[in-house]
């Protein structure tokens, strides 16, 4: 299965993603130039953490028109799968290719630090190699990652299982997101945005290795 | 070539996290009868005279300088 990393400047996770991708996954994986409206084959896109464009006007506002993002919204269109990590997250929703918004921290702090997130659907491509109600361990890194939507995209994320990860509990939630949402995917199960950063934490040397289980879900359920 | 001027802001039901934090800071400096605080955006553009410019405006808010999801925008032309 190939995989591309989009890179805008400002990306900051871009290299954690391509490693997890080619060294703990060892799947094929290439960079994919925010300038480019080229994915060069890969199955899976993966929009990385980061500050593009430097957050300027809102986060994720300005990546959404880049040329990259043409090709990630054909793609998406026709099933392709796409995961978007903490600014990839920010970056999907101001796409639309996500529905709701993310906006500044409650606590108006960058929060940076291990959280305990519950899997709340696992029948999905992105989350079949997990347990129901499994409970992981994987870093949040953000200033602005309040997911915010409406009571009435509130309830049909709810009813039709798109909410694939909450934080743990309210003592685990580090934004004020409602409901304690960290992620989400659209209603043809193809893409998936969250703020944690599963690419941090593949490897026990680093903390946890509980992001396999998303990437390894991936790989047509190979992990 | 007229002047426009925009502000943006969080939809009133969104809770203004930084309009919060500078609302504490007001009431610690005494400011009592401080009852709200909201926090916004505010950009200037120059646009060449044309017959739609309310159209144009309202297009490049809703298309990028503002997110309809969770903002509102008010904005001013200046001739």
């Amino acid at each position: 299965m190939k995989f591309g990393v989009a890179r805008f400047p400002g990306s900051n996770c871009d290299q954690d993603a391509y490693y997890a991708i080619k060294d703990v996954l060892g799947q094929p994986v290439e960079y994919l130039w925010h300038q480019e409206a080229d994915l060069k084959g890969a199955d899976v896109v993966v929009i990385p953490g980061g500050f593009s464009f430097g957050d300027y006007l809102r986060c994720g506002a300005i990546a959404r028109f880049a040329p990259v993002m043409e090709a990630v919204q054909e793609h998406a269109a026709k099933g392709g799968i796409v995961i978007g990590i903490c600014n990839g997250f920010q970056i999907l929703c101001e796409s639309r290719l996500l529905p709701g918004a993310l906006i500044r921290n409650d606590g108006q702090k960058f929060v940076c630090k291990h959280v305990s997130l519950r899997v709340e659907n696992t029948n999905t491509v992105f989350t079949r190699n997990a347990k129901p109600d499994q409970i992981l361990s994987i870093p949040v890194a953000h200033g602005e990652g309040k997911y915010v939507c409406d009571d009435q995209l509130h309830d049909q994320l709810q009813a039709n299982g798109q909410i694939l990860f909450r934080y743990a509990s309210d003592d685990e939630n580090p934004n004020g997101s409602i409901d304690n949402i960290a992620g989400i995917m659209n209603t043809g199960g193809n893409v998936f945005g969250m703020m944690p950063h599963p690419e941090r934490a593949c490897d026990k040397a680093l903390g946890s290795a509980d992001g396999l289980v998303l990437l390894g879900s991936l790989l047509n359920g190979r992990s | 070539m007229p002047l426009i001027k925009i502000s943006v802001t969080l939809k009133p039901t969104l809770l203004d996290a930084q309009g919060r934090a500078v609302h504490g800071a007001l009431k610690n400096l005494g400011y009592n009868n401080v009852e709200k605080v909201r926090i916004g955006r505010y950009i200037e553009l120059n646009l060449e005279d044309g017959p739609d410019i309310d159209g144009q405006v309202r297009e490049i808010c809703d298309k990028l300088l503002a997110n309809p999801v969770i903002e509102d925008y008010r904005y001013e032309v200046v001739k």
